[in-house]
């Protein structure tokens, strides 16, 4: 039993880039909601439940075995992906992560560093960029010819599965920030809703394109070979399914939420 | 709107960045994607060997299992195809190793005869669990089991890909069974002229 949670648990490849960065992220709400509880201002014990078990998840599907088998599967790529862009950043973004995090600096103050990422962050954070990048970025690692190069290429593969998280949480952070949009100059409710259609239907219809293609658009896990013997067809059907109905049910989740923020205002205003 | 063309960019010179190459394949040029040519399994004699036995040699790499019904034997067949439109001294530079990922079913033996009758350029090999999983990680693949029939006759799940490596080892090429004999028999002089 022991060891079949070590097996487990073991990283198929080891990357000390992602176990630092999630320790990094771990570490820094740590920090950073201790000062903030020194302030009487900590962060509810939800938040923190939402933050690292988004973490984790995230985690699990890159650093444990179960990266052995979104290599070699297509359907459990995307089942990957899910959690990285979707339900992982998603839990992340909803824990509202980034005064926990801005708190470790504690009273000192970095200017030139504020200063050189404040345009970075007004473009990412822009709602058209961030809707763009985050269905952007699913068409461009799901082009059959990318896709086959990042499944081959350890570098790439590693820089595909970053750059779906932290797309996923830029995304979700623009979504589901709590503050007053009147107030803290953020984009309007509105406004998020209208994100969260436009990034819906490309994704319905990437999902049903995939499900209803020939079998061998993504080749390359014929290539390289599957975990275990399932048929190509399946494999792909499995896999244009999960990019096509959990993402919509998530862009729903998300809806209820930014209606939910909505709601809260409007009675606050009135 | 500047974030995004810069993005591509990134990518672009990510993915042409991988390396010169001076030859083009017919096979996709895989130069600097994966490691060089290294291994510890068993040979057809039951020795335990490493790389250094095709040293100074190219080598195509292939994985597969001796009961396999339709892919490894199209595959070397093909490939023995090529080798002999060949010369050949460019054949005696030229190792084509089998490694089966059967090792329960595949014994030296069997596989000395099964690799025999696809020319004396292709080597058999197999190997432990440990072993086999250790080269298939190197390269990118990854094998299965499928479950027991009433014979005890099981399906295999492995990569579909020939591997190309230049005489210093270095990986050069990604070849796969639906080119054409005349393709795969460039590619392999290619392999041996750099």
């Amino acid at each position: 039993m022991w060891q079949t949670l070590q097996t487990a648990l073991t990283p198929y490849i080891l990357s000390p880039l992602t176990v630092l960065l999630c320790l990094s992220a771990a570490g820094g709400w740590v920090l950073g909601a201790r000062r903030l509880a020194r302030q009487g201002r900590a962060p509810s014990v939800w938040r923190a439940l939402s933050f690292f078990t988004g973490l984790l998840l995230c985690y699990a599907v890159i650093h444990t075995q179960f990266d052995y088998y979104a290599r070699y599967m297509f359907f459990m790529h995307r089942i990957q992906h899910l959690v990285l862009h979707h339900l992982g950043a998603f839990l992340i973004a909803l824990a509202n992560p980034l005064p926990v995090l801005a708190a470790v600096a504690g009273g000192r103050r970095f200017p030139l560093l504020a200063r050189a990422f404040a345009p970075l962050r007004r473009v990412l954070f822009d709602p058209v960029v961030a809707t763009l990048l985050f269905v952007g970025l699913i068409f461009f690692w799901l082009w059959p010819s990318v896709h086959f190069d990042a499944m081959l290429s350890l570098r790439l593969y590693e820089l595909m599965n970053w750059s779906m998280l932290i797309d996923g949480v830029i995304f979700w952070l623009v979504i589901l920030d709590p503050r007053d949009p009147r107030q803290a100059r953020t984009s309007g409710f509105g406004v998020r809703f209208l994100m969260l259609v436009a990034a819906l239907f490309p994704q319905i219809l990437l999902g049903a394109y995939i499900t209803f293609s020939e079998p061998g658009l993504y080749d390359v896990y014929a290539i390289c070979g599957r975990a275990w013997p399932l048929s190509p067809a399946t494999d792909q059907v499995l896999g244009g399914v999960l990019t096509w109905i959990p993402p919509a049910m998530m862009t729903i989740l998300g809806a209820l939420v930014v209606l939910r923020y909505y709601l809260n205002y409007e009675q606050r205003g009135d | 709107m500047r974030i995004p063309g810069l993005l591509i960019a990134l990518f672009a010179v990510l993915l042409a960045g991988c390396g010169e190459s001076p030859v083009a394949f017919h096979g996709k040029d895989i130069t600097g994607v994966m490691d060089d040519l290294s291994f510890t399994l068993t040979d057809e004699n039951g020795d335990t060997v490493t790389e250094s036995i095709v040293d100074g040699k190219a080598v195509v790499l292939f994985f597969g299992y001796t009961h396999c019904p339709d892919y490894c034997p199209m595959t070397l067949t093909l490939l023995a195809q090529a080798m002999n439109t060949l010369s050949e001294q460019e054949r005696e530079q030229l190792r084509v190793l089998f490694i089966s990922v059967d090792p329960e079913r595949d014994t030296p033996a069997l596989l000395k005869e099964y690799t025999d009758y696809f020319g004396p350029e292709v080597i058999g090999l197999t190997g432990s669990k440990d072993q086999l999983d250790d080269v298939t990680k190197r390269y990118r693949t990854a094998y299965g089991y499928g479950d027991k029939d009433e014979e005890g006759n099981y399906e295999v799940s492995h990569g579909l890909a020939m591997y190309g490596f230049d005489k210093s080892g270095r990986v050069r090429l990604l070849m796969r069974n639906d080119q054409p004999v005349e393709q795969v028999a460039d590619d392999l002089k290619a392999l041996t002229d750099l």
